[in-house]
């Protein structure tokens, strides 16, 4: 009946998918922004600060068991940190507005360090809360923080929001310019320099919680999630872990804020709430549990889907056009397949659609190694498959 | 005094509305161990059938066809979803709680898509009139809004008590394993409580949609998370803990409403989220809630 489950293997890769494919990823988003369009690169680029935001919950969620639905809260800390941070105190219609001035740079470092402390007071709680109880409790933190965000108005810009001030980086501006940047014969506005930036973020992010997860800390986490009584007897010091994985996960969701704000050029409070708490547990569920790229693969998915249907939703049954009278719009559509998605995957596919991933890739591998002719050996071991055909 | 009289009556008016919802959660939480965060879309559920359905067969068969549905609508949750998933064994029962959030996700996109930017009145005969006792005037729906919470809830803890259901259901939540040698249904009792649950929460969208608000709109069901931070303050789960957790938050809502003025630095809107504010208060100094039982692992 206990939770405890064999599960120290997840996430810590037995069968990778092939370095080929992911370099080749990697190479195709280097050249995109040569070839698409503004509403492509945008769709990405929320893409990868959603995944930036959901590999720090997986780390909490996935990997140490704790679950939060409060991730949009970290994520508005960060990018309103940011923003009041590196503003010039101004005057917007009639409202005064407190900002710092800081250079950019120092702004956006600074605020992914506040999200850190953010999530570092939350410890308390985090500490004497296990399962849904702080499922509930986090909950708390996005009514809360928005509450504070519609009415701190000198510093959130109230209901309206504020401007986000370009990122500035070693003298080059993540804007639009007047002056038009041109490098192999296609205009680099502030979007195609974004994507840059986001593309190294995601990629230093990935790698760093990678290595995270699968040295010592991560099976610290793994264990606090499968029995915490029995990490504890192994030496695992339980409060300062979970307390660690809190902070980390707030400093990621941090950095996604900043990058978001950075994409959006405004930040509403409106969209920091529930409906964004629940994406980014959507996208771990989606993804996978407890690795990184089951992070990345449901940041895909969940950011990609509304403006894909958007775009395309007009070809598809059922999915009538934007602002027609009848029919699902696109964007309803697409929260009614994620969530059908959500379930499907906890009821199917316990490892997510990373785990579908690697299972068909190994029945690739395994069906060309037993192929006649390629002499591939026969034998039964191969068809051994520990515990993955329960799933 | 009226001043304050009102605020207590109102408070306690909208405390049984919550009471009625947390202890839907707490029902839940007895029998499958899962928090369920697909609540307010089953009371956004029960609020829609009433108001579509009450002009063709009339206010009170209405009702009982809202109730129905959402009942039956929480159990076949419970045996569509959470049985399957409890039998596939992935996780923990954080990953029931998790799941209960995708089935919201559909259930709410699809009630608020048929809702749109309607507001639904449920055809109640109270209506907008008053009674004044004492020099104090009080809506005629909150009268009828603790009447109702109050025979609902104890009813349900007389059954809970004394029917063989109650024995059962209080049975499984002591100890599963026991119970089902002793001859217990888990399953049946699994769906029972849903289905109970979900009944409750069709209860309390009646009266959340009945005067002073205008009727049925698609933020109705945030009042089930208002109700779900109740049921944590009172501990999760205890049944007590739910009546006392609802009434709690009620009138820190109706006095937040009430004396709004004098706390300006609050900021308007500060009722919403009182009670997550009280609810982290609490959680802090009792982590198990008010009266919930504190776990105790055996080594």
């Amino acid at each position: 009946m206990s939770s405890t489950q064999v599960s120290g293997k997840r996430g810590l890769g037995r069968v990778r998918p092939p370095a080929v494919l992911l370099g080749a990823g990697l190479a195709g988003l280097l050249v995109l922004p040569f070839y698409a369009g503004s509403f492509w690169l945008q769709a990405g680029l929320f893409a990868m600060s959603a995944a930036v935001g959901a590999i720090g919950l997986n780390v909490l969620t996935g990997a140490a068991g704790q679950l939060s639905i409060g991730h949009a809260f970290f994520l508005a800390i960060g990018a309103y940190s940011y923003v009041w941070l590196a503003a010039e105190p101004e005057t917007v219609s009639g409202h005064h507005l407190t900002g710092m001035g800081l250079p950019t740079a120092l702004a956006a470092l600074v605020a992914v360090a506040v999200a850190g402390i953010a999530g570092g007071l939350c410890a308390p709680l985090a500490g004497r809360l296990k399962g849904a109880s702080l499922g509930v409790a986090t909950l708390a933190l996005v009514f809360i923080g928005q509450h504070v965000l519609f009415r701190a108005e000198p510093v959130t810009g109230g209901v309206n929001g504020r401007t986000v001030p370009p990122l500035e980086l070693f003298g080059l501006r993540f804007t639009d310019t007047p002056e038009q940047l041109l490098i192999l014969g296609i205009p680099f506005g502030g979007l195609e320099k974004l994507w840059y930036l986001g593309l190294a973020v995601l990629v230093a992010a990935a790698w760093f919680a990678r290595g995270v997860l699968r040295s010592r800390p991560g099976r610290a986490l793994n264990t606090l999630r499968d029995h915490e009584i029995a990490a504890g007897a192994l030496g695992v010091p339980v409060g300062r872990y979970r307390a660690g994985a809190f902070v980390l996960s707030s400093m990621y969701a941090g950095l996604a804020g900043v990058l978001l704000a950075l994409v959006f050029q405004r930040t509403v409070p409106d969209y920091f709430g529930l409906a964004l708490a629940l994406d980014y547990l959507a996208m771990i569920v989606i993804g996978g549990l407890g690795s990184v790229g089951g992070a990345v693969l449901g940041a895909v998915f969940v950011s990609i889907l509304p403006p894909l249907l958007t775009r395309y939703g007009g070809s598809l049954p059922m999915v009538a056009e934007p602002g027609a009278a009848s029919g699902l719009a696109p964007a309803e559509a697409a929260r009614l397949v994620y969530g059908a998605v959500f379930v499907a995957v906890l009821l199917f596919l316990p490892r997510g659609l990373l785990g579908l991933f690697h299972r068909s890739h190994r029945a690739r591998t395994r069906r060309s190694a037993a192929a006649p002719g390629r002499g591939g050996p026969k034998s039964p071991a191969i068809v051994q498959e520990p515990e993955e055909q329960k799933a | 005094m009226t001043a304050f009289a009102e605020v207590l009556v109102n408070g306690l008016s909208s405390g049984a509305v919550y009471a009625l919802i947390a202890l839907g959660f707490v029902i839940i939480f007895k029998a499958t161990e899962v928090i369920n965060f697909a609540h307010p879309s089953l009371l956004l559920a029960g609020g829609y059938v009433i108001a579509e359905v009450h002009d063709d067969i009339g206010f009170p068969a209405a009702v009982l066809a809202g109730i129905a549905t959402t009942a039956v609508l929480a159990a076949l949750v419970e045996v569509l979803v959470l049985r399957r998933l409890k039998a596939s064994a992935a996780g923990g029962h954080s990953t029931l709680s998790i799941v209960t959030i995708g089935v919201d996700i559909i259930l709410t996109v699809e009630l608020t898509r048929r809702i749109g930017t309607k507001v639904m009145p449920l055809g109640d005969p109270w209506g907008s009139r008053v009674v004044e006792i004492g020099g104090v005037t009080i809506a005629q729906t909150r009268i009828a809004a603790i009447l109702v919470a109050v025979i609902a809830i104890t009813a349900f803890l007389l059954a809970f008590k004394y029917t063989s259901w109650g024995v059962a259901m209080r049975a499984t939540a002591e100890r599963r394993e026991t119970a089902a040698l002793m001859g217990v249904r888990l399953g049946r009792v699994s769906a029972g409580a849903w289905a109970v649950a979900g009944a409750f929460a069709a209860l309390a969208a009646l009266f959340l949609c009945v005067f002073p608000t205008p009727g049925l709109d698609r933020t109705t069901s945030f009042a089930a998370l208002k109700a779900l931070p109740a049921a944590v303050i009172g501990g999760v789960d205890s049944t007590t803990g739910a009546l006392v957790g609802g009434l709690l938050i009620g009138i820190t809502e109706s006095a937040v409403v009430g004396y709004q003025n004098d706390f300006a630095i609050l900021g308007g809107g500060f009722a919403e989220v009182a009670p997550y504010l009280l609810m982290t208060v609490v959680l802090l100094a009792r982590p198990a809630g008010l009266f919930g039982t504190r776990e105790a692992a055996r080594v």
